[in-house]
């Protein structure tokens, strides 16, 4: 299967006044045509980062990076700043966390929706507000007309989300950034807009990166999981196996610090005790090391690489779940 | 609801808060009223956790309000051990408020971020002039001590130096100051990562038990309120659908709506995907609320009935109360 993104030994530092800030270390991600990969982690793991710079978003004198991005036998890495900009769009899009603030507040949905269609695809004003409204309708708002006349605070949390999900998909791109499309909104609207992105997939031909914290959101919208804790890639595999047979401990926590419904009530939920750890100072071993149940003498003291199973999982732990230890 | 009544009160002497027939609405337009909470009963026992649960805008958040007088309900009567809040003076309003207390959403955006950690938990303290200033730091440190902050480490710091989880935390210490009676939580842990959000889901299980507590916790997520009520409220337009125990809601919920809340909770198994149809659309606006049954414009089973008559909450199973013409059984 050929890669529609490869990303290639990405680091990114920021330096701050703290010392240099290790936000990305060494990752190497895969998005095979035509699948769907979902980047889960905690707040601060690296995910967003990782996305940003993989679409050339970050910007700033203060931003250190290194790797290669290869998207579609374009190399982003040595392309200028208005090259790689003439592929969003048509080539990669972005959707974000919160819908309430993604869009302009002062403009109308009309206008923000149509100026892709008019900048990329070069459509007159009356074809792209037309189109515009077919594509509402397509992310199934109601009462589209009316909707492309109103600002984005009329409009409801999820409706805004369909907005902007109709806005990355105007110019058919081949690859969709979806960083945490539903982590502002109410559970029934989460899966109106996951079962939404699932279906346009399909008939759009779609790649997808899903970046999510929920590893729930994960199992039944990807193919492709990497987990990502502080700044690396430590675990990678299909969807299916990775949660059939998970291999790093920090993914089999995470996991199960998820509420669940078939939980008995009053039962005391599973936690990862801790948090991450500073991202100026990443220590010498393990970065999960301090909150792994299974830790020992050598995870403190060496950096595990990564690992590679028979099957292509990847994982980066000195003494993996399933092994004997 | 969608449906009014009082079957699932239980009128006894261990309630610590009853509330019957309460009703916000907010005008705002000359001619148009969003009713946020319609005549709503419900009442917790002492010790137990009441579960609020229902999507955006169904009036959890207000409900909860109602409750402290923020602002007072239109129409309705809040008891709390014995005293109607809604009949008292303001003077002696504010000193019963101290002894129910909220933790809200965003911990972050509900600290001051001016003050320092010291200067938070000491506010109460100092308005209320509890003991010495030697008594109220000894109190302090001994409720960091309780939420898992270290004090030496944090009470000279502020609010924009911590992550969301230690935020929720100092807002929980924060909270516990005036030895409270009653916490309210108004979806404590919706900011939070998973990971985080168990740390304090098991937290305030532990000041519960600690401190002898009776909770509200707001939520719209079923599996988080699965692990720490014992009752749930399922809300929607500001009405009641459903009201049980945890296990019998989850296990055999009787209201289409609770059953939809339920089918919408991501299942972290690929090879357990549903095949469920998902609920369709949003809520209807507050300000024109269906007739009958509120949530018949988006329930599969609605018949004439449900448009012409508002179901009324009546027991399907021993603590489980419905308000549905047509419920699940």
């Amino acid at each position: 299967m050929s890669s529609l993104l490869s990303v290639r030994n990405m680091s990114i530092n920021f330096d701050t006044p703290r010392g240099s800030l290790e936000a990305v270390r060494g990752v190497d991600i895969e998005i095979p045509a035509g699948t769907s990969v979902g980047v889960v982690g905690e707040s601060g793991s690296g995910k967003t980062v990782m996305c940003r710079a993989a679409m050339g978003l970050l910007q700033g004198s203060n931003v250190n990076r290194s790797g290669t991005v290869v998207f579609d036998g374009h190399e982003l890495t040595a392309m200028s700043k208005e090259e790689v900009r003439n592929l969003f769009g048509s080539g990669m899009a972005m959707i974000f966390q919160d819908p309430m603030t993604a869009l302009n507040p002062v403009r109308r949905i009309g206008s923000q929706l149509s100026e892709g269609l008019r900048v990329r695809l070069g459509m007159s004003k009356a074809d792209a507000l037309a189109r515009s409204k077919e594509l509402l309708e397509l992310v199934r708002i109601p009462n589209a007309a009316a909707v492309l006349k109103s600002f984005p605070y009329q409009l409801s949390g999820g409706m805004r989300q369909r907005v902007m999900i109709a806005i990355a998909i105007a110019c058919n791109p081949k690859l969709l950034f979806a960083d945490e499309p539903t982590t502002a909104l109410d559970v029934t609207v989460q899966a109106q807009i996951l079962q939404l992105l699932r279906e346009l997939r399909e008939d759009l031909k779609m790649s997808m990166v899903l970046v999510t914290h929920d590893l729930g959101v994960v199992a039944g919208n990807t193919d492709y999981v990497a987990v990502m804790y502080a700044g690396e890639v430590v675990e990678y595999a299909p969807t299916k196996k990775l949660f059939a047979d998970m291999r790093m401990p920090y993914t089999e926590a995470l996991l199960e610090s998820i509420p669940k419904v078939d939980h008995k009530s009053g039962t005391r939920l599973a936690m990862i005790a801790g948090r991450l750890p500073d991202p100026t100072d990443r220590g010498a071993g393990c970065s999960f090391a301090p909150r792994c149940k299974y830790a020992q003498e050598k995870c403190r003291n060496e950096h595990p690489e990564l690992k590679k199973d028979l099957d292509g999982h990847l994982y980066r732990c000195w003494f993996p779940i399933g092994e004997a230890k | 609801m969608a449906g009014s009544g009082t079957a699932h009160m239980r009128n006894t002497v261990d309630s610590v808060l009853t509330v019957r027939d309460l009703t916000v609405e907010f005008r705002v337009a000359k001619d148009k009223i969003v009713k946020a909470v319609s005549g709503l009963s419900f009442d917790v026992i002492r010790g137990e956790t009441l579960a609020i649960v229902g999507e955006s805008g169904c009036g959890k958040t207000t409900l909860a309000r109602a409750v402290l007088q923020l602002p007072p309900p239109n129409s309705g009567e809040v008891v709390l051990d014995g005293t109607d809040l809604t009949l008292l003076p303001k003077e002696n309003l504010r000193s019963a408020r101290t002894s129910m207390q909220m933790i809200f959403q965003d911990p972050i955006s509900s600290l001051d971020p001016r003050m320092t950690v010291h200067q938070l938990i000491d506010e109460p303290l100092e308005i209320w002039d509890r003991g010495t200033r030697a008594e109220r730091d000894e109190r302090i440190n001994n409720l960091l001590n309780n939420v898992g902050l270290e004090p030496e480490l944090v009470l000279n710091r502020r609010s924009y130096e911590f992550s969301g989880g230690q935020c929720q935390r100092i807002s929980i210490a924060r909270a516990l100051a005036l030895d409270p009676r009653m916490l309210i939580c108004d979806e404590p842990v919706s900011a939070l990562d998973v990971s985080i959000q168990a740390q304090i889901l098991n937290l305030l299980q532990d000041m519960k038990d600690r401190f002898g507590l009776t909770m509200i916790f707001i939520s719209h997520d079923l599996a988080v309120v699965k692990a720490v009520s014992n009752r749930v409220m399922v809300m929607y337009l500001g009405k009641i659908c459903e009201v049980a125990t945890p296990d019998a809601l989850y296990s055999k919920p009787a209201h289409h709506y609770t059953k939809a809340l339920l089918d919408s909770v991501p299942i972290a198994d690929p090879t357990r995907q549903r095949k469920t149809e998902l609920l369709q659309g949003e809520p209807p606006s507050p300000m024109n609320p269906p007739s009958g049954c509120r949530f018949r414009t988006r329930c599969h089973a609605a018949t004439s009935r449900c448009a012409e008559q508002e179901p009324q909450l009546q027991e399907v199973a021993p603590g489980q109360f419905v308000a549905c013409h047509h419920p699940i059984v």
